[in-house]
């Protein structure tokens, strides 16, 4: 049962990383444009700067 | 270092920040941008020009931003290359950008919130319940609860707040909406539960509060998307109508201007082949105009000094300086203006289907809910029992089938639009269509392409249209047009002859050894006819004249399309600006009977309005500015996307392309969404026929009335997507 007191706070603090990602993501714009990512996965080019 | 001061600039509302102390930001909507190849193609266009920091595309919301050194360029140069490369751009033309991406990111931050808080809560709920039938001991079992309860409470303060200012407000207005349930529900759940917990009871119930946040937090997203979606939409739209205009400086000096951003009095300079971008008087030259957005007419008008001509008309032959006289009360625009505002206040009284269920079950579930608290009081259960009773029959009758199932049910049918070329343009315009009964089209432009064809070819000899069309290629008039098209079905290209001369008004002549070759008007070619203008005459010295007729050619499935709508049950009609004649050969074509023409804006309004009052429902078709007003009136409208800018404006969906079959299509997509929305309530009406009793009686708990409301919720969205595509991209 000790396992639980740590267990449990990796689990949350995990949970919360998870949540913080995509936080951070929404605000970064990464959802701005789903379809066009795909598209730049396949640029050959180096892209701009 | 130099630090360039930021200048001023035309465009003052469109979205733009200043980046750096040199740099601006610019956003541009742009046309025919598909794939990731047009996407490199533009951002490579933008780059190209000379002092662009950066460019990158936006392929979902069809927009480019670019930051530029306002020195060295500016918004003109920027759409010139766009438009070089074969992309048409121009400024965003919103008022304020982004008050609803910022409603959409602040119900998506929620919706994040409490989905993190719903599953960690749950994680740990699962481990209480099955360990309470086990061995789990009394103290982990509260300590969970306690962890269960720092959980919930910061998150249902957080994501609780769309609900809990909705219901406030509705409070305050002293009237009932949906989120008056909600929010008592999830405040008494939770505050009940943080009761229980601190008493140390087995009755805690934050999982199902949390994750009933959860759930209708998806379904506002939903909703929210959609109109985000359609206002995004609108917005590009808008701006790539407006276009640009060529301004004359008072120093003579020529200067592009985006449309929107024209002053009153203003010299254009319009040159042949482009559209008039505002209301003006003519100062100099002499030329024709197509009027048929404005006027629904296809005869092309000459025009010279002093006449005034409208945005949106096309000039065909001449250039033409003009004054703009916009702001003038008393022109076409204005008066159509005036037309549509009135009109569409008639239309917003229209209320969403979910809205008018929410009226009679907001009431049904508070009344639920108060008698199942007052029945376990009254035959003697504790104040807690009772409570306990009345959250799980509040969380069961919990609208999730409204909030969720309808949302999800229109962005399946919006996508679907999308990918077929139909742009929906208002949130609530897929529920009006499907109740329509009666499909109004307006003549030209939407019953027909709008252009002119030439009648008769195979009667008309090869050499007489050859060379009529070697003389037409000359000029940009849709006659000659026409026949230079027709010329080509002939032989391959037709070489445009040299030294034409052209006439507004008149026609077109040229000198060769044989004698004059002429085409144009019969007065032009000296000939007498009692045909009325839409006649051309081609006459050489040498030779009797021949005279071309026109039609104004009507789409390719138009009698197809008006045969199956026919079928369906619908009534059919056609309004039109134009004359009487020319009505009845398109509506005779088409297949339909009730037909008026020369209708002015306000006598289509008239019609609308009578049926109307007789109880019909009229899905609305036009393209011309003088069908704005009755597309603003009709109780679902859409336009072709070659429409007037003010009727894209006020239609519900624009449609591309050259056939018709979009009409038919949005039709039956909407009628679908329809069918799934109800389907859908009647999902959520047979649930709570099911479990509202079994609650009441006391035989669910909180949690199990979660689980059940959860799952009716994923059925009633897995039905949803039954309407997006399937196979194809």
């Amino acid at each position: 049962m000790t396992a639980l007191a740590w267990l449990v706070p990796v689990a949350l603090f995990l949970g919360g990383l998870g949540l913080a990602a995509f936080m951070w993501a929404l605000r970064s714009g990464q959802f701005e444009d789903l379809e066009g990512a795909a598209y730049r996965a396949l640029e050959d080019d180096p892209p701009e700067q | 270092m130099t630090v360039h001061a930021p200048i001023t600039f035309r465009a003052q509302d469109a979205a733009q920040v200043t980046t750096e102390a040199s740099f601006k930001s610019l956003t541009l909507a742009v046309e025919n941008m598909h794939c990731g190849g047009c996407m490199r193609s533009v951002e490579r266009a933008a780059l190209g020009v000379a002092g662009v920091a950066s460019a990158r595309a936006n392929l979902s919301a069809q927009r480019v931003s670019v930051a530029y050194d306002p020195a060295r360029t500016g918004e003109p140069a920027l759409i010139e290359a766009l438009a070089r490369a074969g992309f048409p751009a121009a400024p965003m033309q919103s008022v304020k950008p982004g008050a609803e991406q910022a409603r959409q990111k602040y119900l998506l931050r929620r919706t994040a919130v409490a989905g993190f808080a719903a599953m960690n809560i749950m994680l740990i709920s699962v481990a209480v319940w099955s360990g309470a039938a086990s061995d789990m001991d009394l103290a982990l079992a509260t300590a969970f609860r306690w962890l269960s309860a720092l959980i919930a409470l910061p998150t249902v303060a957080y994501s609780g707040q769309p609900f809990f200012d909705s219901a406030l407000g509705a409070l305050k207005a002293r009237r009932l909406n949906m989120d008056v349930p909600i929010s008592l529900a999830i405040l008494l759940a939770t505050a009940m539960s943080l009761y229980q917990t601190i008493r140390g009871s087995e009755q805690v119930y934050f999982d199902a509060a949390v994750s009933l946040l959860f759930l209708l937090l998806v379904g506002r997203f939903l909703d929210e998307t959609l109109r985000v979606r359609a206002s995004s939409e609108a917005q590009n739209l808008l701006s790539l109508q407006s276009g640009m205009a060529t301004v004359i400086e008072a120093n003579g000096s020529h200067r592009l201007v985006p449309a929107h951003a024209l002053r009153l009095g203003d010299r254009l300079l319009v040159a042949a082949g482009e559209r008039v971008a505002a209301d003006g008087v003519v100062l100099k030259g002499r030329g024709q105009v197509d009027q048929s957005l404005i006027t629904g007419e296809t005869m092309p008008l000459t025009v010279a000094a002093g006449q005034e001509v409208y945005a949106g008309t096309l000039n065909l032959t001449q250039p033409l300086n003009i004054e703009v006289r916009a702001a003038d009360s008393a022109t076409l625009l204005a008066e159509i203006s005036r037309l549509m505002l009135a009109a569409e206040q008639g239309k917003a009284r229209y209320r969403r289907l979910a809205d008018r269920a929410a009226q009679v079950y907001a009431p049904a579930v508070h009344g639920l809910g108060l008698a199942t608290f007052l029945g376990w009081l009254a035959i003697g259960a504790s104040w807690q029992t009772a409570l306990t009773y009345a959250i799980a029959v509040l969380i069961i009758t919990c609208p999730c089938a409204l909030a969720l199932a309808v949302p999800a049910v229109q962005i399946a049918a919006a996508s679907r639009l999308f990918r077929r070329r139909i742009i929906v343009k208002a949130a609530d315009g897929l529920e009006r269509t499907a109740e329509t009964d009666m499909v109004v089209f307006d003549k030209t432009g939407t019953l027909t392409l709008g252009r002119p064809e030439l009648l008769g070819q195979d009667a008309i000899s090869g050499d007489v249209l050859i060379g009529a069309g070697r003389l037409a290629a000359a000029s940009k008039h849709p006659y000659a047009k026409a026949i230079v098209a027709a010329a080509e079905k002939r032989t391959r290209a037709v070489a445009p002859a040299s030294d034409v001369e052209e006439v507004p008004g008149l026609g077109l002549k040229r000198q060769l050894a044989q004698g004059e070759e002429r085409l144009g008007s019969a007065e032009w070619c000296g000939v007498h006819s009692d045909g009325d203008d839409s006649e051309v005459w081609y006459r050489r010295d040498w030779m009797t004249p021949v005279r071309f007729r026109f039609t104004d050619s009507v789409r390719t499935d138009a009698a197809e399309i008006a045969a199956t709508l026919k079928r369906q049950g619908f009534e059919l009609a056609l309004l039109s600006g134009d004359r009487q004649g020319v009505v009845d050969k398109v509506a005779d074509e088409v297949g339909i009977t009730t037909r008026l023409a020369g209708l002015r804006p306000a006598d289509k309004i008239a019609w609308l309005g009578a049926r109307a009052s007789e109880g019909r429902k009229v899905l609305m078709v036009g393209d011309g500015l003088n069908d704005a007003p009755a597309l603003a009136a009709a109780h679902a409208s859409m336009s072709p996307a070659s429409a007037a800018d003010i009727s894209q404006r006020a239609a519900d969906f624009v449609f591309q392309g050259e056939k018709l079959a979009p009409v038919v299509e949005a039709i039956a997509t909407a009628r679908r969404a329809r069918a799934m929305a109800l389907q859908n309530f009647a999902v959520a009406a047979i649930y709570n026929v099911v479990c509202v009793p079994l609650a009441m009686a006391g035989f669910v708990t909180p949690l199990i009335a979660a689980i059940v409301m959860s799952t009716s919720s994923i059925l009633v969205t897995a039905n949803a997507t039954r309407l997006a595509d399937r196979g194809s991209r």
